[in-house]
């Protein structure tokens, strides 16, 4: 089929055709020495200037790791980790705000403008002097485990908002950060979230009190910079009863040659009626088209529903990582509380993508909804993993998933592992899954019209996506789009 | 992470006297073992199980009394492990197999049997021959005792033949039969299950079955007794156009478990497989069901559909259930589909409002249920037969 062979074509093409976001920044860091030990630990949290309280969470945290095994259930494969060869803190070093953005590090402003962040955005984020004017995202720009700079806390603190790095969370809201960090995924929930519990270097920190609806979108662009630094993301994000917020967090990275560990946790926590919404889209270096390099990204991320009526809603957009690990989760145990997980997965060339979600049903009336759409191309190979577990007070509880899964390519594999467990009689679980290839009735309909083959995938992919898509706020859809059609342009044509 | 101290373990090894290697390396699986998650055998580890005695003759007419059997075709009878030459008679048209069959690793059921085996059916139907009904009777008795029965069934090309498969028995011990299955060209295999094993019984059943071109294994279990069973099926469809059925019906109460784990592999082009399984839950029941589709990359035009629902009749009853799709080929048709839920109270209202009393409002939807899995049996006695059963 000459299609077939165009399509081939094009993939080799784009395969060579390098990682559009990979790029690096030369900026002066401040470095630890390679290695992990509880000298690395108690360094980081001395570095950050944290209190006692928080450096004996982290040794614990630490100590509960040694005792760990690195899970091997996933469905995915890799040279193993070596965590001794990698540096745990990398900070830029600080230099006196500049006066205009003339001054900034233009190594940095370069960084930026890959990005795409707007210039009097960048000139809040470098800490150019008066800058502050309002926008409509509020942006937290980790460039590599420092919060270089948050914007727009003004306008949120008059809301009484609290959006900050997590480190100055730390020293300035201890109360908060004691009361919840750690109760959603405690220190020795996994190999990586323990990990993470003992050397995370930052991450962000939301508090919305009660009854606020949070002003603005609040995102955050993750950046992995140095050379060898892996990133130990937290996030921890409470919503007070009745309180409202959409967080999105979005992520390049640059290319490079060695695998980079990433092991982030995210927490979230939603009271009485509150919602927080947290959409991502994932775009980190995947490796070239050999396989070689891209990101290791093993994630814990997980919500509790704690208060009645609350919700939580994840959206995933994941096209990058040469490995992704990552299953967000819900706990509803509020009753009535509401559980969603939107998941679009796409690999490609010799990317690895094990992600799923958890949906824990413990209280009555509680519901969620799963639906999750997996593209595998090249030689990737892609699973979704899922759990809902009916716990025996979840009376009427309902979960409904789909699952659907396309291959492009014959060199690929899509997988689906559900787990459904009930105790409860009068919980309803509905589960579908499917697996096929792009139709060829779809595609020839589509071309007869005029599309060529990569338009007609890419319409056609967009629109088995489009009930995820459409799940991601306005300022994510345009960027998860662009990134699909790149993720799969190098596929099929 | 195996129960290696397990004194069922040791005396395991010790009875297999040599063959015991594989065994003694694995272990009894923990619930940390994935295939056992939801099956845990804590209930065999403390247990030195011994061989039994032969069954006597008073034994034997009373468990077999029990059992709804056929009144056509061929019968074999084991008990306690051996072969009950006075109860038995094979087709005509059956000669003995002796052949030797792929070895399934990895999984206990039949790592356990391989270590223990003792010597069951043993036919080969030759090519083009229907051998008709073949009924299998396995009756266990005795305390702490355990049986490990092989058995191998071979169709040649265009060979036919039914098998009823039936257990049951009294007591405390383990039945752990393996079924070593070659269906060759063309030829068809309908294998029909009944698990009807005592309350303190335990049963762990391993299927193997390699399919050739355009050949067809099609089963059904209904597992309906036992305090643990797990019935496991591997199916292979190896040829092009390979066509495999692993259907089943599980009835669950009192305190019982009962496992329906099944692996159909598709290794080449052109196979279809169809899987319905159907469980019911009462009293605190536990149903599992693990079912995994793999396609293999040279596997194309694969059509593959699976469907498993469970009906939860009780507060303490519960489901586990895990339909696995692994796939490597792109040109493949592959569903699978999961509901766990009560009986509906529209219709429970509907028929009430017809005046039909509850309970056998109820008795009509729990069999409207499983009706959809149980008229897969294409074989119209036996399915008469299944319907009595599962209603006894």
């Amino acid at each position: 089929m000459p299609a077939v062979t165009e399509t081939r074509e094009t993939v080799e093409k784009l395969a060579k055709s390098s990682y559009e976001w990979g790029f690096e920044t030369d900026i002066e860091m401040d470095i630890a020495p390679k290695g992990l030990n509880e000298e690395t630990v108690r360094l980081i949290s001395e570095r950050k200037g944290e209190p006692q309280w928080m450096l004996d969470w982290r040794l614990k945290a630490f100590r509960a790791w040694l005792e760990m095994e690195e899970p091997t259930w996933a469905h995915i494969h890799h040279p193993p980790i070596d965590y001794q060869d990698a540096h745990y803190f990398a900070q830029p070093k600080k230099k006196p705000g500049p006066k205009s953005l003339d001054e900034v590090d233009p190594e940095l402003l370069k960084t930026y403008a890959k990005l795409g962040i707007p210039l009097h955005e960048q000139a809040l984020l470098a800490g150019v002097e008066g800058a502050e004017e309002r926008l409509p995202v509020a942006v937290d720009a980790v460039f590599d485990s420092v919060s270089v700079a948050t914007t727009f806390r003004k306008t949120l603190a008059e809301a009484g908002v609290i959006f900050c790095p997590i480190s100055d969370a730390i020293r300035e809201h201890p109360e908060l950060v004691q009361k919840y960090l750690g109760t959603v995924v405690p220190v020795a929930d996994n190999f990586f979230a323990a990990l993470n519990s003992a050397v995370f270097t930052d991450g962000s920190f939301v508090y919305i009190p009660e009854g606020v609806r949070c002003p603005m979108e609040l995102s955050t662009y993750f950046r992995i910079n140095a050379r060898n630094t892996g990133q130990f993301e937290r996030t921890l994000i409470i919503a007070e009863d009745r309180a409202t917020v959409s967080y999105l967090e979005g992520c390049t990275a640059p290319q490079r040659d060695e695998n980079q560990l990433h092991a982030a946790v995210v927490e979230l926590v939603a009271m009485e009626d509150a919602s927080i919404k947290y959409s991502t889209v994932q775009n980190w270096y995947p490796g070239d088209d050999e396989g070689r390099g891209g990101i290791y990204n093993f994630v814990t991320k997980r919500g509790i529903c704690r208060g009645a009526r609350s919700k939580i809603s994840w959206t995933q957009v994941e096209t990058g990582s040469a490995i992704t690990w990552k299953y967000p989760s819900c706990v509803l145990a509020g009753e009535g509380s509401v559980g969603e997980f939107y998941s679009v997965a796409v690999t490609n060339n010799h990317q690895q993508a094990d992600t799923g979600t958890k949906m824990i049903h413990l209280a009555p009336n509680t519901r969620s909804t799963i639906i999750a759409k997996t593209i595998s191309a090249g030689h990737s190979d892609s699973t979704y993993r899922g759990l809902v577990r009916m716990q025996p007070k979840a009376r009427n509880a309902r979960n409904f998933t789909q699952c659907d899964s396309l291959l492009i390519g014959d060199q690929c594999g899509a997988h689906t592992v559900p787990y459904i467990e009930s105790r409860n009689m009068t919980a309803r679980v509905e589960h579908e899954a499917t697996t096929s290839k792009i139709s060829e009735d779809q595609l020839f309909y589509c071309r007869s019209r005029g599309l060529s083959e990569e338009d007609a995938v890419g319409l056609i992919v967009n629109g088995f996506c489009r009930e995820v898509l459409k799940e991601l706020p306005m300022e994510f859809a345009v960027e998860a789009q662009k990134l699909l059609q790149i993720s799969l342009e190098g596929s099929v044509g | 992470m195996t129960q290696n101290a397990a004194p069922a373990l040791e005396a395991f090894v010790a009875r297999a006297a040599g063959h015991g290697a594989a065994l003694a390396e694995t272990g009894l699986p923990t619930r940390r073992v994935e295939a056992w998650r939801y099956t845990p055998l804590r209930s065999i580890a403390d247990t030195a199980w011994q061989k039994p005695a032969p069954l006597t003759a008073e034994t034997t007419t009373a468990l077999l009394d029990r059992l709804v059997l056929p009144e056509t075709g061929a019968r074999v009878v084991y008990g306690n492990g051996q072969f009950m030459d006075a109860l038995s008679a094979l087709p005509e048209v059956v000669r003995q197999a002796s052949e030797n069959v792929s070895p399934l690793k990895g999984l206990f059921s039949a790592t356990l049997n391989t270590a223990l085996g003792e010597r069951g059916l043993d036919v080969r139907v030759p090519a083009g021959t229907d051998a008709g009904l073949l009924t299998l009777v396995s009756l266990s008795d005795g305390q702490d005792v355990s049986t490990h029965l092989q058995h191998r069934i071979v169709l040649e090309d265009g060979a036919s033949l039914t098998l009823y498969d039936i257990s049951t028995g009294e007591g405390r011990y383990i039945a752990n039969p393996r079924f070593d299955i070659v269906v060759g060209k063309g030829a068809t295999l309908r294998h029909v299950k009944v698990q009807r094993e005592s309350l303190t019984g335990t049963h762990l059943a391993i299927v193997s079955a390699d399919v050739a071109e355009k050949g067809e294994y099609d089963s059904f279990t209904l597992n309906q007794g036992s305090g643990l069973a797990r019935h496991e099926a591997v199916v292979t469809l190896g040829a092009p156009h390979a066509m495999a059925h692993v259907n089943g019906v599980q009835i669950v109460d009192g305190q019982r478990l009962n496992d329906l784990t099944s692996m159909i592999h598709h290794a080449a082009p052109d196979g279809s497989s169809r899987q319905t399984v159907k469980t019911v839950l009462s009293d605190a029941g536990q149903g599992v069901f693990q079912g995994k589709i793999l396609v293999d990359r040279v596997a194309q035009k694969t059509d593959g559909y699976q469907m498993n629902q469970a009906l939860l009749l009780s507060e303490k009853a519960q489901i586990n259930s895990k339909p696995e799709l692994e796939i490597y080929a792109d040109d493949v048709k592959c569903s699978h589909g999961a509901t766990v839920g009560a009986l509906d109270d529209e219709q429970l209202f509907y028929l009430r409002s017809r005046g039909i009393a509850e309970a056998d409002a109820r008795d009509m939807l729990v069999r409207a249920f499983l009706i959809d899995a149980l008229d897969l049996v294409s074989d119209e006695g036996l399915r008469d037969l299944l319907l009595r059963s599962m209603t006894s």
